[in-house]
């Protein structure tokens, strides 16, 4: 058997942080804010989410830089295809 | 096939390209068109819903309360799942497979609860063919739905084997896996802001 020389990751601190980023996003769900706001708020929520969960449990923050690429580019174009969308919105507004 | 060190300081026989096992790479690479995929199903929900004038209001029509639970219950088998993967990467190989047993409990219940939340929808006349609502809600869902039940059971033919002592010289399987799970957890995270809080 052989032994393990990783370090060992923060998982369940990585958990309290995104059932607690989960809390905050259904409460700001609630408030009365500017819908631009809100919207804006609440997909930063989600993309900090995200990140917290592929850096920590997919090891994308320890594992070899090539997967970060792999997994980076199509997350990075999707960011940008829905900022678009939402830019073409606000004009159309 | 090269005798390597793997990330997680095993040895073992994995074929190794660039220094990453290359099953793992395999697996990045199935992720990525996975990201593209649920990226268009995503923009096309948004495009038609920003383009629709009576789309209904998400809080008055669907249980939040219920799918922040599931949420919650779906974010608890991410953190099982890379348990396991850590319990097995430290040689506790029985811990992980209970751990893996836990993870596909937790997704079962995540499918469970969602189907309810269908069942329920369906009673108030909200079907595929209703409207443009349920034409998006039901595809997005039912995909990322359908990506659980398929993890479930990746996870069970996994568990199974970690209680055979099947990774107890290379985890790679657990972390492969884990990899799927993550990746599914991700998409959920979006689903559920865009769906139900936006």
């Amino acid at each position: 058997m052989a032994t393990t020389t990783h370090p060992k990751y923060p998982y369940i601190r990585v958990f309290l942080g995104l059932a607690a980023l989960t809390a905050v996003e259904v409460g700001v769900a609630g408030l009365a804010l500017n819908p631009t706001l809100r919207v804006v708020g609440l997909l930063s929520l989600a993309i900090i989410k995200a990140l917290l969960v592929a850096l920590f449990y997919m090891h994308l923050r320890y594992d070899h830089r090539l997967l970060s690429i792999v997994g980076g580019i199509p997350f990075v174009l999707a960011i940008f295809m829905l900022i678009l969308l939402l830019l073409d919105r606000m004009m159309v507004m | 096939m090269s005798d390597v060190p793997s990330t997680t300081g095993h040895q073992h026989l994995t074929p190794v390209w660039q220094g990453i096992q290359t099953p793992k790479f395999a697996v990045w690479l199935f992720l990525a068109s996975e990201i593209m995929f649920f990226t268009g199903l995503i923009v096309a929900y948004l495009n038609l819903r920003t383009n629709s004038h009576d789309w209904p209001v998400a809080a008055e029509l669907l249980s939040v309360p219920l799918v922040a639970t599931n949420t919650f219950i779906l974010i608890g088998s991410s953190v099982t799942m890379v348990l396991a993967f850590d319990a097995a990467d430290r040689g506790k190989h029985r811990r992980a497979a209970y751990l893996l047993l836990a993870t596909a409990i937790l997704g079962t219940l995540f499918v469970s609860i969602q189907a309810y939340e269908w069942s329920e929808l369906m009673r108030e006349g909200i079907r595929v063919s209703t409207n443009l609502f349920g034409s998006t809600f039901y595809t997005l869902t039912g995909f990322h739905g359908s990506h659980v039940a398929i993890g479930v059971i990746w996870i069970l033919a996994v568990a199974l084997k970690a209680f055979r002592g099947g990774y107890n010289r290379n985890p790679l399987g657990i972390e492969l896996v884990g990899l799927y799970w993550h990746f599914v957890d991700v998409v959920w995270i979006f689903l559920f802001t865009i769906i139900y809080l936006i």
